[in-house]
């Protein structure tokens, strides 16, 4: 089972509460767990990635494992530990102070 | 007895507002969206409970909002703005070539008609269409493709597509105004658009009488008289009797004729309202007074509206989206400000006070007068 946290807007836009876990066939990435998660929460699409591009939004990272791998190919392995469910894969938004 | 029901959007979510027709008490439900910024709430002519809501945020993009019980409760619908072929360049602030890039949804506006028809107008600018209630939305790329595209360049607050209004004697005709390109005419419901800029100048493009450049800020019209349209371009405001095939000036005696928002009352199809606003590098109003003009003349003589309005120290603005007007017999006049307040008046502007006062900055007001 792998965990995934959201930032807390995205938590109440999908009527979220706590961490997801969510099922992921095949190997662990990016890319399988963004699939995942909005193929279970459809209005998360577009929030985190591109439409169409599918790349992370700019204000947007993914941590996991005291690790920044917001840089990282989509395709590339998620951490074992990510995999295993023992860390979460964290989508953070940046520090931001603005408007 | 009516009811009215006043739709705001802010920098921090959304907020609606009621009162039963004598406006003197008012219910405010908010924020919904908290944190958000929702641009635009706006409700169908055809169905008054279908609300749309425009969220956005520079962190998680668009996301689309629909309510079926009159903001009670949402939906988040779709949330795709998919721009048609090749979107092609248009100018940055310096001339030069810049992609076309969808940013935000400006304005939202129901179908006069068609319950589940909606137009969107977005930035960087075009104007998308759904039929399926905000499910999915297809571009009128008729507009993008007009051919001055290229030329066009954003103001301050970015390339919009902020007016939409549609014609209600002919279904075919609408127009829409971008910041900085200018106002846009279809007569064939969509397919085609022409520049209707004749009779605005603009000193901060090169040629100031072009056809495109003009940085619009708001087009309103009375829906007895479809072929005038008043508007607030960046400076001067401007009308027009023949469907905007030529404009004249009727700024008249204004303080400054520098502003956003502009309206019509809901009876008096001659009877027009402005904020005007120091200027594009002093954005509050005159000093210091916040002060709303009416012209009962269709433009030209002016009065300053100030009971009830603050008539010192004050230093907010109201933006382009943020005025509106009921229908009740004696109309009311609404407008917010940047300080978060919302200020309306029961009869016409001659007297003021406001409904709700700390708000987080006011982006837009719609009002609906329900039965």
């Amino acid at each position: 089972m792998i965990r995934v946290l959201l930032p807390a807007h995205l938590r109440t836009l999908a009527k979220i509460s706590g961490e997801v876990e969510l099922e992921v066939a095949g190997q662990v990435t990016q890319r399988s767990v963004l699939d995942a998660l909005e193929a279970r929460y459809p209005v998360l699409r577009g929030t985190i990635r591109d439409h169409v591009t599918q790349e992370r939004r700019a204000f947007l990272r993914f941590f996991a494992c005291e690790e920044d791998l917001s840089h990282e190919s989509p395709d590339a392995p998620l951490p074992d530990a990510v995999g295993l469910g023992k860390e979460p894969l964290l989508v953070v938004g940046a520090v931001a102070g603005g408007l | 007895m009516s009811k009215v029901r006043v739709l705001v959007g802010t920098r921090k979510g959304a907020f609606v507002l009621t009162s039963d027709g004598k406006r003197d008490k008012w219910d405010v439900s908010g924020p919904h969206f908290a944190g958000w910024e929702i641009y635009h709430v706006k409700g169908s002519p055809v169905d008054p409970n279908r609300l749309y809501a425009s969220q956005s945020s520079g962190w998680f993009g668009q996301v689309i909002q629909r309510s079926d019980d009159g903001g009670k409760s949402w939906e988040a619908v779709g949330n795709q703005f998919a721009y048609e072929g090749v979107p092609g360049t248009h100018q940055w602030y310096d001339g030069t070539a810049h992609p076309w890039e969808f940013k935000r949804v400006w304005h939202l506006e129901p179908s006069l008609t068609e319950r589940e028809t909606v137009y969107a107008g977005v930035e960087d600018a075009a104007l998308f269409r759904s039929e399926d209630g905000g499910a999915s939305w297809q571009e009128l790329s008729g507009l993008r493709g007009h051919g001055s595209g290229p030329h066009w360049q954003p103001g301050a607050g970015g390339m919009c597509l902020h007016t939409i209004v549609q014609d209600p004697s002919d279904p075919g005709r609408m127009f829409i105004a971008i910041s900085s390109a200018g106002a846009f005419r279809t007569d064939d419901g969509g397919k085609s658009w022409r520049a209707i800029n004749q009779g605005l100048r603009s000193e901060h493009i090169p040629d100031p009488t072009a056809e495109v450049g003009h940085c619009v800020h708001r087009i309103a019209m009375h829906e007895s008289r479809p072929e005038v349209l008043f508007m607030q371009k960046h400076w001067d405001v401007m009308r027009t009797d023949d469907a905007g095939e030529s404009w004249k000036e009727v700024s008249g005696n204004l303080p400054t004729d520098f502003g956003f928002a502009i309206d019509v009352h809901a009876h008096e199809p001659e009877t027009i309202y402005v904020v005007p606003i120091k200027s594009d590098s002093e954005h509050f109003p005159p000093e210091g007074k916040l002060r709303v003009y009416r012209s009962k003349t269709g433009g030209n003589e002016w009065e300053a509206l100030t009971k009830g309005l603050p008539q010192k120290d004050c230093y907010v603005n109201v933006l382009r989206d943020a005025m509106a007007v009921d229908s009740m017999d004696s109309c009311g006049i609404y407008f917010g400000t940047t300080g978060g307040q919302v200020y309306a008046s029961a009869d016409a502007g001659d007297n003021w006070a406001p409904i709700v006062r700390d708000l987080p900055a006011v982006l837009s007001v719609e009002v609906q007068t329900l039965p």
